[in-house]
């Protein structure tokens, strides 16, 4: 019988397979960060065990790491302890790190890809949910725990339990202004953030197929919203031109070896997956959430649903709650929704392409009077492309404020944080209760749609933008 | 790792759905570099409502959680089991937990079961009618039992031989390093490696 493409990779893995135990699984890539890593340390050191491969492990500082005045000490002692932990232990046992300040630091999910390490056809993991980033180049990708980040460090594997896999098939054209995250969060409004709970989903279908990797890397970094183990798109020609020439990628006949590896990785034609997705692209638009969990969405041009309207009890009553802590009333029209702040970054959207579309829609115009808007680079290669193309004038002409990589807002374990009951436009990948600060409200949104929303003060997409520019130099 | 064959305690009724990590533990606790003291932190949010239900005097030195569906969604950290660890609890119970959670949790000790949303009504209104009732759930039969109330689970039999025992997952493994090794020995060059070129 055919295989699925995950199926492929994860047998291609197998290090050890016996009646009764969990698959024994190789890991090609373990990506480690400062949250997660403190403790699977400790363990190593507590057993006298050593890092099995450091040749497959990475580590780079993004969780804590302040985006303004980053050459100066950081002001929260607990945060500079954990990077001076991570800093330590990495010297200690000879870990590659990145730390701040260096020209490959960044979100640990942009800078892999960018090196060149994230390869179709391997197992990559991290001690972060958003590992699933990686599958968008035909890598099996999964966030980890600190136990298992531990495991992996100190055996290159991990015991795994058996996956079911989910296809979801996305056919015709996206329409204009319509964007991969736009996608992402109809896909989870669809099946529900429980809706891919033991599987790994396999995004295809033409609407797929014409992403480029930066959008698809938004497409499976946000399958882990849906519950699912992790998310994969096959490797094509845009994969393989994404990567070659990167400094981690294949050189000479090994670039040829792995091409020839890398175009087998693709679900078969009478490969059975477990559970079947079709989504018209045709029919999307804009799509924003309006409560407290990913799966909470709807277009931008709806109102707030009535959470009578739900006839599942959980699901009602989860409405309710949200809608409290939103700050909503059932009915509003989503678009009359006025924010104090837009985030624009995260390992969902803070990539090159994410920085050129929301300058597009800024450039000659400006941020609304009462909103702040934060723009942060996923890496500092980022960055400096940034730089390069002159986006992070746009952005500071606009009002924006352009500030150095890391993650930010997304989770405000740094000083970017909102206030209690402020409301953001937030191109990040979790609205959850406080998750941009005490009290926060998160509304997920695109690139353009948070660009958008920034210049009239509400959730907008730029097609509500009817007013004239200020020409280029004004 | 604790073993953990069988445990029997009073609950904490849960009445929400989709209970992500961020609400068990919020990041700002994250920053922590060991693995205890983030009681403070469980639920830090909802728990400065009195009327929350861990804020109950009723339910001080209750150790088992009756949770909703989808508990455990969201960031990977497994800071979430170590704070309800750290809280006292000994098991979580729903019908559906989020696959990352659950595996840090079994890693732990921490027993998460899943049992039909009808089980958990049933607890749910037993133990929110009566604080002083108690749970078990017995890893060995693989079964919850309380007033009214039984019902069995499942978990894989590695999965279990592993919490009864207390086993440590990194010395099972290494126990099979000839594999690895001779797994690594035929991994193709084209690989990718960190290491500086």
């Amino acid at each position: 019988m055919g295989r699925t493409l995950a199926e492929k990779v994860w047998d291609d893995h197998v290090v050890r397979r016996a009646e009764g135990e969990p698959d024994l699984l190789f890991i090609d890539l373990h990506l480690l960060h400062e949250v997660t890593s403190p403790q699977a340390f400790d363990g190593l050191r507590a057993n006298g065990r050593p890092v099995r491969r450091l040749d497959l492990t990475i580590a780079t500082e993004d969780h804590n790491t302040p985006t303004i005045d980053i050459d100066k000490p950081i002001a929260d002692p607990v945060s500079r302890a954990q990077l001076e932990t991570l800093r330590k232990n990495c010297a200690e046992f000879g870990v590659r790190l990145h730390p701040l300040g260096d020209v490959e630091q960044g979100v640990v999910h942009v800078v892999g890809p960018q090196l060149g390490l994230t390869q179709p056809g391997t197992t990559v993991v991290c001690g972060d949910s958003h590992t699933s980033t990686h599958g968008a180049f035909g890598a099996l990708a999964f966030g980890i725990g600190t136990s298992q980040v531990e495991h992996v460090l100190a055996t290159q594997t991990l015991p795994l339990a058996p996956f079911k896999t989910m296809a979801i098939t996305v056919d015709g054209e996206l329409p204009d202004g319509v964007t991969a995250k736009d996608l992402i969060l109809a896909i989870i409004a669809r099946i529900g953030t429980g809706g891919g709970q033991g599987y790994v989903l396999e995004y295809r279908g033409s609407a797929i197929e014409k992403l480029s990797m930066e959008a698809r890397m938004t497409i499976c970094n946000m399958s882990i919203e849906a519950g699912a183990r992790a998310g994969m798109i096959a490797p094509d020609r845009t994969t393989f031109d994404y990567l070659e020439g990167r400094a981690h990628a294949p050189k000479g006949a090994d670039w040829d070896a792995a091409v020839a590896y890398w175009q087998t990785l693709k679900a078969d034609e009478d490969a059975v997956f477990d559970a079947e997705v079709v989504i018209d692209a045709t029919e999307l638009s804009p799509f924003v959430t309006w409560g407290t969990n990913p799966g909470q969405g709807a277009p931008l041009s709806a109102s707030v649903p009535d959470p009578a309207s739900y006839e599942d009890a959980s699901e009602r009553l989860a409405a309710e709650k949200a809608l409290e802590y939103m700050g909503l009333t059932a009915g509003q029209p989503l678009r009359a929704i006025d924010v104090d702040t837009v985030f624009v970054g995260s390992c969902t959207n803070g990539r090159i392409e994410d920085l050129r579309s929301a300058a597009s829609i800024l450039e000659g115009r400006k941020v609304a009077d009462g909103v702040r808007m934060l723009v942060v680079p996923g890496s500092v290669r980022v960055a400096l492309q940034a730089v390069e193309e002159g986006l992070d004038k746009v952005f500071t002409t606009a009002g924006a404020e352009w500030r150095h990589a890391g993650c930010s807002m997304c989770l405000g374990m740094n000083p970017d944080q909102l206030a209690p009951g402020e409301r953001s436009a937030s191109t990040s990948n979790r609205n959850f209760e406080g998750r941009q600060g005490k009290g926060g409200r998160t509304h997920l949104v695109s690139p353009q749609v948070a660009a958008a929303t920034a210049v009239l003060g509400h959730l907008a997409s730029p097609a509500d933008l009817t007013d004239a520019r200020t020409p280029a130099g004004v | 790792m604790e073993a953990f064959t069988t445990h029997t305690g009073r609950a904490v009724p849960l009445r929400r759905s989709n209970v992500d990590t961020d609400q068990i533990i919020p990041a700002h606790w994250l920053k922590k570099v060991t693995r205890d003291g983030f009681e403070d932190g469980l639920f830090e949010a909802w728990r400065k409502d009195p009327s929350f239900v861990l804020n109950k005097p009723e339910r001080q030195g209750a150790s088992v959680l009756v949770a909703g569906p989808d508990f455990g969604t969201g960031s990977s950290r497994e800071h979430a089991v170590w704070a309800l660890q750290n809280y006292g609890f000994k098991t979580v119970i729903s019908s559906r937990f989020a696959d990352i959670f659950r595996g840090n949790s079994l890693k732990n000790g921490l027993l998460t079961v899943v049992l039909d949303q009808k089980v958990v009504d049933a607890l749910w209104e037993l133990t929110e009618n009566d604080p002083n009732a108690e749970i078990t759930v017995d890893l060995k039969d693989r079964q919850v039992r309380a007033e009214g109330v039984t019902a069995d689970f499942e978990l894989d039999e590695n999965a279990r031989w592993r919490l009864l025992n207390g086993l440590d997952d990194i010395s099972i493994t290494l126990q099979n390093e000839p594999d690895i090794a001779a797994y690594e020995a035929k991994r193709p060059s084209y690989k990718p490696s960190t290491s500086l070129v």
